[in-house]
């Protein structure tokens, strides 16, 4: 009966089942678009993702990936380890320190949100000028790290300033009202009550690290070996993909690549995702 | 000795709070100084204004690349802001709960799969295409719009769905009191009321286009000149930087930061034109 005169009233009115036609023909492509993509990445690269590609050694019969994966991992520890204590550090000042209205936290918010527009090859030519040029790091892991740890920062700052705001004021009322001062009430009370909220952006932060190219070609370079150390270069996952499919040798190899990528990616995604999830409902 | 901590930490919280705005100075710094002088050199209408990119001959004009980011970004917009803003009005107006469970996460996947795997994607599957089903060898705007389209549309639909839910139940229930269908209700009064927001979207969508280097560079063609139709090759600032930065010195060098620092105006009046934006929704 219900369909009935939903039909009954798209024929008196032509225009309203066009426009409810066009709504569900862009989900339905928006949805094949993304379904589409991961099953042909995983179709064509998964028989390719051979034992051999996850070798110590690159050279150029066999374009390991597994140099690549471990220096994604330097980067990531590393480029984290700059970005999220800033990161706290700035939300923390901004949700529990700062007055209202203050002109410099207006200010913060500002650059904040200016970092987050600017795209990741502006970012690329600052860490080459900056931390390779002018901090004389060269290309290393330590610049590309450096100018990751900036472009993730904004993410941090902004997921865990939520979570400083959804923790309820009568908790830090409580604190104050033991006794303790301010400090200890955001270090004891506060942060552990905001750690999954905190958890979500960090994780959020990761999958941009490990996705990101185009600041990483010249800050952290594209040595395709394992660096040493935090001052050698060596390139990511992301720059490895880069490379294979730029050279067209070896696309095959690009899409086992592209599949790990994927994975690692999906994966943060889904993690972050579900933790956001449950806290959302905890709050509620 | 315990209030001597507290300040100490309050002032370190400051500290890192003003990291962000260091970061915002430091970045316009050193691209500033590094890309004016090269645009004086060449002198900043030739360099502007120049058709023609021979750093052989050291002559440096980045009008066709100019050119190229607007066209592309264009396309995009015209591919991806439709389908998106459709998108959002069927996530909030037209999916049940449970569909819409299932959809977020969609979103937020598109979100997160990383530009070169977008750009790889487009190879293998976006350019073959072109060239067997339209003219030219595949690398063009119609390419690059298409698939750069695709990437903006999580942006889009994020932004422009809170928009919708932002706008009162009451806006949407009135129209159907006054004997309005679904469709109509959504697209004439609850659309429009959200209109500011979803332009804040659309703005932001076009700082994504713009910026975006890999997933670019990897289909467009990046041939340095004007292009004659949507068949032919293009290639964006950002191309420009990462493919000549590799083997640059000297003038042509600078001239690649400058094109970085012509960028990086386009982006800033992006960004400021979306927090304004932004805000007039925020107060209205």
């Amino acid at each position: 009966m219900k369909l009935k005169q939903k039909l009954a009233s798209y024929r008196k009115h032509p225009g309203s089942f066009l426009l409810m036609l066009l709504v569900l023909i862009s989900a339905v492509f928006t949805v094949s678009v993304l379904v589409y993509l991961i099953a042909y990445i995983l179709i064509h690269g998964i028989p390719y993702l051979t034992p051999q590609l996850f070798s110590l050694e690159y050279n150029s019969e066999n374009v390991s990936m597994l140099p690549a994966l471990i220096n994604t991992l330097y980067m990531t520890g590393l480029a984290l380890f700059i970005a999220v204590p800033v990161g706290i550090g700035s939300a923390i000042y901004l949700s529990e320190y700062a007055k209202k209205g203050n002109k410099l936290v207006k200010l913060i918010r500002l650059m904040a949100e200016t970092l987050q527009g600017i795209p990741s090859i502006i970012y690329g030519l600052f860490g080459m000028l900056f931390f390779v040029g002018t901090l004389k790091m060269g290309y290393s892991i330590l610049a590309g790290a450096a100018t990751l740890a900036i472009m993730v920062l904004p993410v941090v700052m902004r997921t865990t300033e939520e979570a400083l705001l959804s923790v309820p004021d009568m908790y830090r009322e409580g604190s104050f009202g033991l006794g303790a001062g301010k400090l200890r009430t955001v270090f004891r009370i506060v942060l552990p009550s905001a750690i999954p909220g905190i958890l979500s952006g960090v994780i959020l932060a990761i999958g941009r690290i490990v996705g990101e190219t185009a600041a990483l070609i010249y800050t952290a370079g594209t040595v395709p070996e394992i660096a040493g150390s935090i001052f050698d270069s060596g390139r990511t996952l992301a720059v490895h993909m880069y490379s294979l499919s730029r050279e067209g040798f070896h696309t095959n190899q690009a899409y086992a690549t592209a599949v790990v990528l994927l994975i690692i990616v999906l994966l943060m995604n889904g993690l972050s995702s579900t933790i956001a999830k449950r806290v959302a409902s905890k709050n509620k | 000795m315990i209030q001597k901590k507290e300040k100490i930490m309050e002032v370190l919280f400051l500290v890192t709070a003003c990291i962000s705005v260091v970061a915002v100075a430091l970045i316009c710094i050193f691209l500033f100084a590094n890309g004016f002088p090269a645009m004086f050199e060449i002198g900043i209408m030739d360099f502007l204004s120049g058709t023609k990119w021979k750093p052989g001959n050291d002559i440096y004009g980045i009008f066709p690349m100019i050119l190229g980011s607007i066209y592309v970004t264009i396309g995009a917009i015209i591919i991806g802001v439709p389908i998106g803003i459709l998108m959002a009005i069927f996530m909030a107006h037209f999916c049940p709960a449970r569909l819409h469970a299932i959809l977020k996460p969609i979103v937020d996947l598109l979100a997160g799969i990383p530009s070169i795997v977008y750009g790889f994607f487009g190879l293998v599957v976006l350019v073959p295409f072109i060239r067997e089903h339209f003219s030219g060898n595949g690398n063009s705007i119609l390419t690059a719009s298409i698939l750069l389209g695709i990437m903006i549309l999580p942006t889009i639909i994020g932004v422009s769905e809170s928009a919708l839910y932002a706008v009162p139940q009451s806006y949407y229930e009135g129209a159907l009191a006054l004997g309005a269908t679904h469709e109509r209700s959504v697209f004439s009064v609850v659309l429009p009321a959200a209109k500011s927001a979803v332009t804040a979207a659309v703005i932001l969508g076009v700082g994504r286009a713009i910026g975006e280097t890999m997933a670019v560079m990897m289909v467009a063609g990046n041939q340095a000149r004007i292009p004659s139709s949507i068949f032919k090759g293009v290639r964006t600032m950002t191309a420009n930087i990462v493919i000549e930065m590799g083997y640059a010195a000297g003038l042509h060098r600078e001239a690649l930061i400058a094109t970085g620092v012509v960028l990086f105006i386009f982006i800033l009046i992006i960004n400021l034109s979306f927090s304004l934006l932004k805000q007039k929704s925020e107060v209205a």
